[in-house]
């Protein structure tokens, strides 16, 4: 009260602007409604994690993000502006990597495909491809062909591609739903430190209730046919997470139940 | 495999060649269109000597492959087109349905009349012939491309021309391949059907005239020396195909 000014402007602070907004989003494909409709907003530096039991269009409304589709009723907006395509600050990475990988070109040769077409003189290419493999723990595998690497080895080179256009977003596809337990623990801890060192935002996508609460500090439910959302949840876990106290605290138990209980009665 | 069990696939034709040879010398026929064996290899190596053979190979092959180039150009062109764009392909649809199964020889009095004999005709009849396989085959390998991988172009945001380069090529390689290989095949068998019904050089106008001449030893040494290079223009691409694709490509949808 001693200093009305300075109160003032801390009672008024700018709005914190969502960096990906649904507004209201619908979806309907051949007259079917597909989403119907999402209104969810994701702030800078987020990791949200989205589950749901099969045909809620969680992977509908990770493309609908991505820019690859566009609503048919409201609106999806990436810092304020509407979303018409996809943009180069958000970044993909899909579940079959096997599919999404070009299997002609070489690892290094799948970055690059990403640096070539952000524009980087051939010249720097090099170097900065070392760099990406050395991020994701495949240094020195730069000549193998994707057929040559193992599931891990190729989800971790699709992540390199996706960092090689130096995203504010990554949008996340069940990306370790293919790959075995160990191998996926692994991959989870490397993404939640990458994330961690790049501060970038990220939507995850899995039907894994337990990986969905280990990776987010918020996570939503969605009830199928058509999507909406049908649950909210903070995640009020301390960081770093770790694969054995996170998974045996007791809010770590807590939300488990509440999710689990929330996938049953949707289906 | 041992030796004796490699060839033993051959015993079966040596036995016919020499059995053919013994029946035609023993019942000593004289035939306009038959000649023992012997006979058709004397003839074979005095036209191969003589060079007649290794010019007429040299016409045939040289239009074949000039219309495989031309044609193929046109095919692959058209069926890049129309395997990107469902709206482009629903326009042409009934185009090339209607002119395809012309049978590509049914056109030659038009192309005579237009371009005269000699090669730019023969050409022309090729090309027309192998637009279709390498264009229909284009087509479904283009149009089969993994659907992932053009997301992937989306979401990188390649520009229409990279994806094109950088994507679907690439991707539908193999396939494209395979048409052409085909396509080849025809090239030659409609370049020598050409030769044969009007066009004056070539293998196929080497056996008419040896026919004319009343040379069947000649006439028969060119047809066994067709069969040759058609061996051998498959071979060399079965080898190319392998040595660039790998075994897999050979299985033949490639998918």
């Amino acid at each position: 009260m001693a200093e009305p000014a300075l109160a003032l402007v801390q009672a008024s602070p700018p709005p914190a602007r969502a960096q990906i907004a649904f507004d209201n989003v619908a979806l309907t494909l051949g007259g079917k409604a597909i989403i119907d409709t999402i209104s969810l907003e994701v702030s800078a530096g987020e990791i949200l994690c989205v589950v749901g039991a099969s045909g809620c269009g969680k992977t509908t409304a990770l493309r609908l993000a991505a820019g690859l589709y566009q609503p048919t009723g409201g609106s999806v907006r990436f810092e304020g502006e509407p979303m018409r395509a996809p943009r180069r600050e958000i970044a993909v990475v899909f579940q079959d990597y096997g599919k999404a990988l070009l299997p002609w070109r070489t690892a290094a040769g799948n970055i690059s495909l990403a640096l070539e077409t952000i524009g980087m003189p051939a010249a720097q290419r090099e170097a900065r491809i070392t760099e990406l493999l050395a991020k994701v723990g495949l240094a020195g595998h730069a000549a193998k062909y994707p057929t040559e690497m193992s599931g891990g080895m190729q989800q971790r080179l699709q992540i390199a591609r996706c960092l090689a256009q130096d995203p504010k977003v990554l949008l996340m596809d069940e990306p370790f739903g293919a790959l075995d337990a160990m191998t996926r623990q692994g991959l989870q801890d490397e993404m939640l430190a990458l994330v961690a060192a790049t501060g970038a935002t990220v939507v995850f996508v899995t039907h894994d209730l337990e990986e969905a609460i280990y990776l987010g500090d918020r996570v939503v439910g969605l009830l199928p046919h058509p999507g909406r959302v049908g649950l909210e949840l903070t995640v009020d876990l301390p960081r770093p997470r770790d694969q054995l106290a996170t998974r045996e605290h007791p809010e770590f138990l807590r939300l488990r139940r509440a999710l689990f209980d929330f996938i049953k009665a949707s289906e | 495999m041992s030796m004796p069990e490699r060839l033993k696939p051959l015993l079966l034709p040596l036995a016919a060649l020499l059995a053919f040879e013994a029946a035609m010398r023993l019942a000593a026929v004289q035939s306009d269109s038959l000649a023992p064996p012997s006979a058709i290899a004397l003839a074979l190596a005095g036209a191969l000597t003589d060079g007649s053979l290794l010019i007429a190979t040299r016409d045939t092959l040289a239009s074949a492959f000039a219309g495989l180039a031309l044609g193929g150009a046109i095919g692959l062109a058209l069926g890049i087109a129309l395997g990107l764009s469902h709206i482009l392909n629903r326009l042409m649809e009934v185009t090339i349905e209607a002119i395809r199964p012309i049978p590509s020889v049914a056109l030659l009095p038009i192309a005579l009349i237009a371009l005269g004999f000699g090669y730019r005709m023969e050409i022309a009849i090729v090309a027309f012939a192998c637009v279709w396989p390498v264009l229909i085959m284009t087509r479904a390998a283009v149009g089969g491309i993994e659907p992932r991988l053009i997301e992937v172009a989306r979401v990188l945001r390649l520009t229409q021309l990279d994806r094109v380069r950088k994507i679907v090529i690439p991707a539908a390689l193999p396939r494209i391949f395979l048409a052409f290989r085909l396509a080849a095949g025809i090239a030659l068998i409609v370049a020598v059907t050409v030769e044969i019904a009007i066009n004056p050089l070539g293998l196929g106008a080497g056996i008419m005239t040896a026919q004319q001449a009343l040379r069947p030893d000649l006439m028969l040494a060119y047809l066994v020396w067709i069969g040759v290079t058609g061996f051998v223009l498959n071979a060399a691409l079965m080898a190319a195909q392998t040595t660039l694709f790998g075994r897999a490509a050979l299985t033949g949808d490639g998918a």
